[in-house]
């Protein structure tokens, strides 16, 4: 079965797919990680709704459990989408705040004062992102943090090395979190816990080593984005899932992942990554996505260095064997 | 600073933080950092924080291009004019 919305050098059999994905999922719990069912994050974000359906279609409602774990930069949105789906499913969902978790560990104070190095102004009661640029234009990447006071004005700054690196080293906290409770629901419960990452987060490195990209088994590691939504239109959730925006959800000013790590916006980043998988020349993906051959060039080059950059990220500690 | 003792500098930011040793045969000046897998992005935005840092070196976001910053050659050859007296 084809979508009529995916592009069409992304197509691919989804009937096939859910078969084959529940399959494997089914697989893995019997006959690899012994374990009678599944903790699903759920965000309202389109991977871990789509998880959440796979899994309830390869294991049933009755072994599925969903966990909501919002903070306090968490949108309203991602809530209610994550309620509708707990609806649709039929499955068995959980609320854990995690505010108050992220607050014994400073995280918020330690993120703000890391804002303060580059935006001394900055209040605990304003909002804030990350903006990366760089990688498009040839540059290295570098970042920039976005900040909203409640009346409504802008700031901006770059973002010194060490302020970057202890704002990601604070929110970071927010991904761990909600791992550990993951795992504490499903160590009580004899489950095993579902990665939720897409092929562009996974092959770019686009996650928390220790945090969502820690789990027992990973369902839609190899689909591209695109082929997420498509996959979420042929299981059949609801209308505004298969619409949402993909936004990181960790800062408190909307972002989206395509400012904050990705080069380009997701539809043409799928088109990348394939292209570049598929060892086709630059030329052929500014073709494609009407780009300068050079700026297609820097695209590729930009994957190359995500996946170096990230490599570590993938690996399990190393060790000697004994000699 | 002459130019000698800002290329010492660099290298051994580069010998010491990256490659752990202080054997200079470990590193040519024509070697690339991305390239030959000794620096990172991330590491180039540390090497960007050392300039500015440590030699007094501004770096404009235009600058940041490897051409300026992949080997200690193309370090010299872009700040070495550039740090204040």
């Amino acid at each position: 079965m084809r979508d009529q919305y995916l592009d069409p050098e992304l197509q691919l059999d989804l009937a096939f797919e859910a078969d084959r994905i529940t399959n494997f999922i089914r697989q893995s719990l019997a006959g690899t990680l012994h374990r009678r069912g599944l903790v699903v994050g759920l965000s309202g974000g389109i991977d871990s709704s789509v998880c959440a359906a796979l899994a309830v279609r390869a294991i049933g409602p009755e072994r599925v459990l969903g966990l909501m774990m919002p903070e306090a930069d968490s949108s309203d949105d991602s809530r209610k989408l994550a309620d509708v789906l707990v609806q649709h499913l039929g499955i068995e969902a959980q609320l854990e705040d995690i505010t108050a978790t992220l607050d014994g560990l400073d995280c918020y104070r330690r993120r703000d004062e890391a804002i303060r190095i580059a935006l001394p102004e900055y209040q605990s009661d304003w909002k804030s992102k990350i903006v990366l640029s760089g990688a498009s234009q040839g540059l290295i990447n570098h970042f920039t943090v976005v900040a909203e006071s409640p009346d409504g004005q802008r700031f901006e700054a770059a973002l010194p090395l060490k302020a970057y690196l202890s704002i990601v080293a604070a929110t970071n906290f927010k991904q761990r979190v909600r791992k550990t409770m993951e795992y504490f629901h499903a160590d009580a419960r004899n489950y095993a816990v579902v990665g939720t990452p897409n092929r562009l987060e996974y092959d770019q490195g686009f996650f928390v080593k220790n945090g969502d990209g820690a789990a027992d088994i990973k369902p839609i590691s190899h689909l591209y984005k695109s082929q997420v939504y498509a996959m979420a239109r042929y299981l059949e959730l609801p209308e505004n899932i298969c619409q949402t925006t993909p936004t990181t959800d960790t800062y408190s000013l909307p972002q989206g992942q395509d400012e904050f790590y990705f080069a380009l916006p997701y539809e043409q980043m799928d088109l990348a990554l394939l292209y570049k998988n598929q060892s086709r020349p630059a030329a052929d993906l500014a073709k494609r996505l009407e780009l300068d051959i050079a700026v297609a060039q820097r695209i590729y080059d930009d994957i190359e260095q995500k996946r170096k950059t990230t490599q570590y990220l993938h690996m399990s500690p190393l060790r000697l064997e004994a000699s | 600073m002459s130019d000698m003792e800002i290329r010492s500098q660099l290298r051994a930011f580069i010998l010491e933080n990256y490659l752990f040793t202080d054997d200079q045969n470990a590193l040519s000046d024509t070697q690339s950092f991305l390239k030959a897998g000794i620096l990172d992005s991330m590491g180039i935005l540390e090497l960007i924080a050392f300039l500015e840092e440590e030699l007094g070196v501004m770096v404009a976001p235009a600058e940041m291009v490897p051409e300026n910053l992949d080997s200690i050659d193309n370090l010299m050859a872009f700040i070495v004019n550039r740090i204040p007296a």
